[in-house]
């Protein structure tokens, strides 16, 4: 008979609490730029922990953060297919790349770049380049970490980088020409 | 390397993903390049750029507690703890005497009908926080929020606009309360929701306050109708909104 199977014990919202709740912060961080919206990233992260509360039990040695991210990255895809059923469409295929010129170095944009030019710009690059940056450069993650999480080879997780910032950098240079 | 193969490896380069021997053969080629040199820099702001602290967004407060008491609706055994299956059998029996006698109890003492609302009042205003069910009728304007209830209920409940004094309306919902339905009102504070369950009732129970599951209650009654405010806001600000709302 298995010692114990399931959530059948009070220490484990007690192990699950010290360990997973510290990250709430980056939990919500990396909902709240993948929804866009506040209202859906709570949900996001209200529905992942749930998940993760009941996969938790005998899971304890590993880093509980990766864990959780990686929860909360595929409760968003799901969210996301269950309102609109066809599948988001990822743009790491030949066929999108409109900016692939390397940006004028217009260290002037960036450097005026305030943070309603930065978010829009990021809100505004597809999902996939949005979490490798997000887990980049705002969690600080290793593209092992990142591509991990985001169930996807090394090599993508850095061209994914590449893409997404050249067309930050893009964006950028043209909302700093517009203003 | 070329200018094109340096700049392929700039990414990697800054997020310090490459081996010491390409890490090299980059700053070698930089030494003799301001073109490429210009593209690092302006890759190294735009990181940087991304990097503000100011661009991550925080939990709002009452997430923690959200998840908490989701969690422990959806998983009621954690709160009990002794169901550990090599025990199985001795709490089954366990479980059948604490019921017996718990039945047994319950003939003579029931659990007073106060404590029982208190429950019910807490979990509608939990469950009206999980997952999209906060307001059927979104509106922070009375004059929507109130013709909305007329049409559903017996009865009219005032949908009061304290937006001015911190207390923004958010909308109206139907609850199910003491086999009825009832009206919520919904507000908020800060990053506090607020419900305020209204029905007709005449039981002339003075004004009550309680804690229960870490919300905060107060009861009242005005002019044939029963108020219930609960919320996780702390007792002083929801004091307040109270005596506004009877004002």
């Amino acid at each position: 008979m298995p010692k114990r199977e399931g959530l059948s014990d009070h220490n484990e919202l007690i192990g699950f609490n010290d360990a997973v709740l510290p990250h709430m912060d980056a939990a919500y961080n990396l909902a709240r730029w993948l929804t866009r919206n506040d209202h859906d990233a709570e949900d996001v992260v209200q529905e992942a922990s749930l998940r993760a509360f009941k996969y938790w039990a005998g899971l304890s040695h590993r880093d509980s953060r990766s864990w959780l991210l990686a929860i909360v990255r595929n409760t968003f895809y799901s969210w996301l297919r269950q309102r609109s059923p066809e599948a988001p469409r990822l743009s790491d295929g030949e066929f999108d790349d409109a900016d692939t010129d390397t940006p004028n170095p217009e260290t002037a944009a960036l450097r005026e770049a305030d943070r309603e030019m930065l978010q829009s710009a990021l809100e505004d690059l597809p999902v996939e380049f949005r979490e490798a940056i997000v887990l980049r450069e705002m969690e600080g993650m290793s593209y092992k970490e990142i591509a991990d999480i985001a169930n996807v080879p090394i090599g993508t997780v850095m061209s994914r980088l590449a893409r997404g910032r050249k067309r930050l950098q893009s964006i950028l240079v043209h909302q700093g020409v517009r203003r | 390397m070329t200018c094109v193969e340096t700049q392929n490896l700039f990414d990697a380069y800054v997020d310090g993903e490459l081996d010491w021997s390409l890490k090299i053969a980059i700053e070698s080629h930089l030494e003799g390049c301001p073109p490429c040199s210009r593209v690092l820099a302006s890759l190294k702001l735009l990181v940087s750029a991304m990097q503000r602290e100011t661009l991550r967004f925080k939990a709002p407060q009452h997430l923690k507690s959200l998840v908490l008491s989701g969690i422990e609706q959806a998983n009621p055994v954690v709160r009990r703890s002794f169901v550990d299956w090599q025990w199985f059998g001795l709490a089954a029996s366990i479980v059948v005497i604490v019921a017996l006698s718990w039945l047994v109890a319950t003939r003579t003492a029931k659990p007073s009908l106060e404590t029982q609302r208190i429950g019910d009042i807490v979990s509608s205003h939990v469950r009206s926080l999980m997952a999209d069910h906060l307001t059927d009728v979104a509106s922070s304007d009375t004059h929507n929020v109130k013709p909305w209830f007329t049409d559903k209920l017996d009865y009219s409940p005032t949908a009061k606009d304290l937006s001015v004094q911190g207390f923004p309306l958010l909308g109206g919902r139907m609850d199910y309360l003491e086999n009825r339905p009832v009206a919520a009102l919904v507000y908020q504070h800060h990053q506090h929701i607020i419900n305020l369950f209204v029905w007709p009732a005449n039981e002339n129970t003075p004004e009550s306050r309680s804690v229960h599951r870490g919300y905060n209650l107060i009861h009242w009654e005005k002019s044939g109708m029963t108020y219930w405010l609960i919320s996780d806001l702390n007792p002083e600000e929801l004091t307040e909104f109270a005596s506004l709302l009877k004002d």
